[in-house]
């Protein structure tokens, strides 16, 4: 038994496959595409925003999508307490529809960063992270060119009282400096959650390391989390 | 009809690391002088009205709401008559 899990498809998005991969493959969940230009979530208890270049990452990362017909009850789902996850491109779209705080900048390099990457779990208390409360550190890919979060100091200082910030870059060791910090990103951010605590956005690819033939499983506990928290 | 142009430029706050990329270009040029380069971005477009105040409003609204993210850019706007 599984809840129903529901991944939206925009043009340009890429990481739809692996998601809907690790949800009935690997998990045996039940999952439907989404499809950007109907408004019918398909009685999903979750929405992910996958990975990808919506739109060609035109004018800004995310920012075309966020006007596409289905994000209106991507909206009102999130406002009536739904569970939305963004994923890299999914974590822009959902800044650039303003149901989590801030911006993405260029990463500081200018360069696209596709590599693996440590991150310390800051909040475990979530219904994405639950699973991972005897993990401090997982290892997990990003692969970005626009990952550098950046929000005002009001902003930042009310997430980290909120406890909203979920994923911080780190080493190996969950220490969290700059050389662990890939993109620039304030605060070394790699995840932050809204205040309600149902929308969740990461720059980091939780589905492409859930498939143990991928040889790292990290992820997984995310889907899982999720998952154990809607059946109960 | 009006012909807009706008002009976003990234809020003086925020680190333009392109710019600075771009501004070493200048100096193996050998042009010494180039300081603070920043880079924004220019978009045209016409609108299809004949009221002056009616097409100042949807151009706003389009900068505001798509164009430029308030949170990092700032924009400005002309509008001239066009035919």
């Amino acid at each position: 038994m599984s809840a129903k899990f529901g991944v939206v498809v925009f043009p340009g998005s890429n990481c739809d496959h692996d998601a809907y991969h690790v949800l009935t493959n690997i998990n045996g969940f039940s999952v439907n595409f989404l499809w950007h230009k109907q408004t019918d979530l398909k009685n999903s208890d979750m929405i992910i925003l996958p990975g990808g270049f919506s739109y060609g990452d035109y004018l800004r990362t995310g920012s075309i999508a966020r006007f596409s017909p289905i994000m209106n009850s991507v909206i009102e789902f999130a406002e009536k307490g739904g569970i939305v996850l963004g994923i890299c491109n999914g974590f822009q779209i959902l800044l650039e529809a303003g149901l989590l705080p801030g911006v993405m900048l260029k990463n500081k390099s200018l360069q696209f960063v596709c590599k693996d990457v440590y991150l310390s779990i800051e909040n475990s208390n979530t219904v994405f992270t639950k699973l991972f409360e005897n993990q401090k550190v997982i290892k997990v890919p990003i692969a970005h060119g626009e990952g550098n979060y950046f929000t005002d100091e009001e902003t930042l200082n009310r997430l980290e009282k909120n406890n909203q910030i979920v994923f911080k870059y780190s080493d190996a060791d969950g220490c969290i400096n700059n050389e662990a910090n890939p993109n620039g990103s304030l605060s070394n951010i790699a995840g932050i959650i809204n205040e309600k605590g149902n929308v969740l956005g990461m720059m980091p690819h939780p589905e492409r390391c859930s498939d143990p033939v991928l040889g790292k499983t990290d992820g997984n506990f995310l889907f899982q989390s999720i998952n154990k928290f809607l059946l109960n | 009809m009006f012909k807009a142009k706008v002009i976003i430029k990234r809020r003086p706050s925020i680190l333009d690391p392109q710019g600075k990329a771009v501004e070493k270009g200048a100096q193996h040029l050998g042009l010494s002088n180039i300081r603070d380069t920043r880079i924004g971005k220019f978009i045209e477009f016409t609108v299809d009205t004949t009221d002056e105040s009616a097409a100042r409003s949807e151009v706003d609204e389009y900068c505001r709401k798509l164009l430029a993210n308030l949170i990092m850019e700032d924009y400005e706007f002309t509008l001239e008559k066009y035919s």
